[in-house]
């Protein structure tokens, strides 16, 4: 080796010189920034600023264009009406990203579970409120099979939910014989699961209570996250699973938790489902696993985890549902809403690369 | 010989074998209170191993861990978490997109008293905020506005000044340090030196892991050298140079052959 005494004498001169030169420099103070960079840290610290602009853009846009039909209460209300569903399935794809998972499955667990409520109540005849118990039940244990699959198996949840994508959707069609329950027969035997679809009107607006119910979610799940250990962990999980696991976290039960809860919701999206179309259908919601995350994405939370918010999924659910809702009031044909769609994800992903840059 | 503090911290007869190879091969070890311990050795000499024993990472086949005197069987890091033995990892395990309150109360945050923390589990955003805070100027790291800065946003000196922090604000008994300063600059290893300094000297006695000689001499109280899995030798700065150091480290010096012995007081 060739540290020698003579070395010795000369790096701590050196570092001496350091250290006389500097003691604040591991100090956590604020810097002189400029105006781009100010910009990048507000973006940064408030994930929900940019969906907002953008859906503030697009309602001034679609003012200006269309006018007072879209500005109208009641269409207003409608485009609340139209993302409830993807708004619930959003949340729960919300909580699977931000653990930097991804969780395909969710339409299919909506569309099971619907099965489920549809017929334990109108061919077993059960009490409707039971029947939606045991929907519920039913999409906690299909989160519990993808959560046990990404935690226990240590499979990536791409592939886990590829797959039970698959099973699930197999599944629903073996288990409701492809057969359709009827709205009237819904109405006749469990009116509970029509609630959601129930609507009063409240200053020239029609709300349902499925659209009520969405919002109250997105306020527990907004407290969940930001008030309690468990919404820091999820993110600490998403963040850096091994620091996590380093500081004390028992990742592999908050991830479980993450996915029995996003099933809970994919059911609760199932009886907003039911409300909205009446009937159960094993074909409904066919879209829903690719527009949860588009949601998801438009809404400014990262698909790399730890980052975003799940108010930005609500954003973002609205932002689609503004451009459908103007496009298709403005009379342009339905390929150009897919168009805007598209776009607004690449441009959406973009940001969040911009953003995340520290 | 001088007066010896009270031993905090001691391992006797440590084994651990992975296969054929013995990763810990009856290796001894001993923390005194009030001081810096160094613990030096090549690549492979199984350094690691030890201290993993020493902070829960790692279960040993057989001797024993005594804290404060009392046997000790650590499981896990949480194991020796609750026993207040902290370890700041050389890969900081913090969470970058988490804010400093946030990450100095990770894995153990507080609830809000009465029925708001009990049933809707809220947390005590203010009290580990002002705690964070109070810490953080403790050990000079002071900052008045920015305890909810996202930890992402600040360099590699003061992520590790928090990781530090985060340690001292809740070791009771050890502060362990793995290559604190590996991923550091010049000023920034400085910094955390002193950091390193002022825990012990607030009565938390520190083991140091490193590679980097000029640090270890400036810090250290006492160096353990390791070598092929046991501890052979605990020099003192003042009594040996980093040359002799190195020398038994490497196996190209006899610790018993040098005029101060092996084993410093």
């Amino acid at each position: 080796m060739s540290t020698t005494p003579t070395a010795r004498s000369t790096v701590a001169d050196h570092e001496k010189i350091a250290d006389a030169a500097t003691g604040d420099f591991a100090r956590i103070e604020p810097e002189q920034v400029s105006l781009k960079e100010k910009l990048h840290q507000f973006f940064h610290q408030y994930p929900v600023a940019a969906p907002t602009i953008v859906l503030l853009a697009a309602i001034a846009l679609f003012s200006a264009l269309v006018g007072d039909r879209f500005l109208h209460p009641f269409n207003l209300s409608l485009i609340l009406q139209q993302v409830t569903i993807i708004g619930i399935l959003g949340a729960a794809q919300t909580l699977i990203i931000l653990t930097a998972g991804i969780d395909l499955s969710v339409g299919a667990v909506m569309v099971l579970t619907s099965v489920v409520m549809g017929r334990m109540a109108v061919e077993v005849g059960l009490p409707a409120g039971l029947a939606l118990s045991l929907g519920l039940i039913a999409g906690a244990a299909t989160g519990w099979i993808n959560g046990m699959l990404v935690t226990r198996f240590r499979l990536p949840p791409f592939i886990v939910t590829l797959g039970t994508w698959n099973i699930f959707f197999a599944l629903n069609l073996w288990y409701s014989r492809s057969e359709t329950i009827r709205s009237q027969d819904i109405d006749a035997a469990a009116p509970l699961l029509h609630w959601t679809g129930t609507a009063f009107e409240f200053l020239g607006a029609r709300f349902t209570y499925g659209a009520l119910l969405m919002l109250a979610l997105f306020v527990v799940l907004w407290y969940a996250l930001k008030c309690t250990a468990w919404g820091k962990h999820v993110y600490a999980t998403g963040d850096d699973p091994g620091a996590a696991r380093l500081a004390g976290i028992r990742v592999e039960r908050v991830l479980l938790s993450v996915y029995v809860v996003a099933g809970v919701l994919c059911a609760v999206a199932a009886w907003a489902l039911i409300g909205r179309i009446g009937s159960v259908s094993p074909q409904a919601g066919m879209m829903a696993n690719l527009d949860s995350i588009t949601a998801v994405v438009i809404g400014g939370t990262s698909l790399f985890g730890g980052r975003g918010s799940i108010f930005g999924t609500l954003v973002g659910a609205l932002v689609v549902g503004v451009f459908r809702n103007g496009l298709a009031l403005a009379g342009v044909d339905v390929l150009w809403q897919d168009f805007t769609v598209g776009l607004l994800i690449i441009v959406a992903v973009g940001v969040d690369q911009w953003i995340r840059k520290v | 010989m001088t007066e010896q503090k009270k031993i905090v911290l001691e391992a006797r007869g440590l084994v651990k074998r992975y296969g054929h190879v013995t990763a810990i091969d009856h290796a001894d070890f001993d923390l005194r209170a009030g001081e810096v311990l160094a613990v030096i050795g090549d690549n492979g000499a199984g350094k690691s191993s030890l201290i993993k024993a020493l902070s829960g990472a790692l279960i040993p086949d057989s001797g024993e861990i005594l804290l404060d005197g009392e046997p000790v069987h650590f499981k896990t890091p949480m194991d020796a978490r609750e026993q207040g033995i902290e370890t700041v990892y050389q890969n900081l395990a913090v969470s970058p997109s988490l804010d400093i309150a946030d990450n100095m109360f990770l894995g153990r945050e507080r609830r809000r008293p009465g029925i708001l923390g009990k049933v809707f589990r809220m947390l005590d955003k203010k009290g580990m905020h002002e705690d964070a805070k109070a810490k953080l100027s403790e050990l000079g790291l002071l900052t008045i506005q920015n305890i909810g800065q996202a930890v992402e946003t600040l360099s590699g000196g003061q992520r590790q000044g928090v990781a530090v922090a985060r340690a001292a604000a809740f070791a009771r008994h050890v502060v362990i340090m793995d290559e604190p300063t590996a991923a550091l600059g010049v000023k920034e290893s400085r910094r955390v030196l002193n950091l390193i300094k002022d825990v012990r000297d607030r009565g938390l006695p520190v083991i140091l892991i490193s590679h980097n000689m000029p640090h270890v001499f400036e810090v250290a109280d006492r160096i353990h050298i390791h070598r092929l899995g046991r501890r052979v030798a605990v020099v003192k700065p003042d009594t040996h140079s980093m040359s002799d150091a190195v020398a038994i480290m490497t196996g190209a010096l006899d610790p018993n052959d040098h005029p101060a012995g092996a084993f410093a007081a």
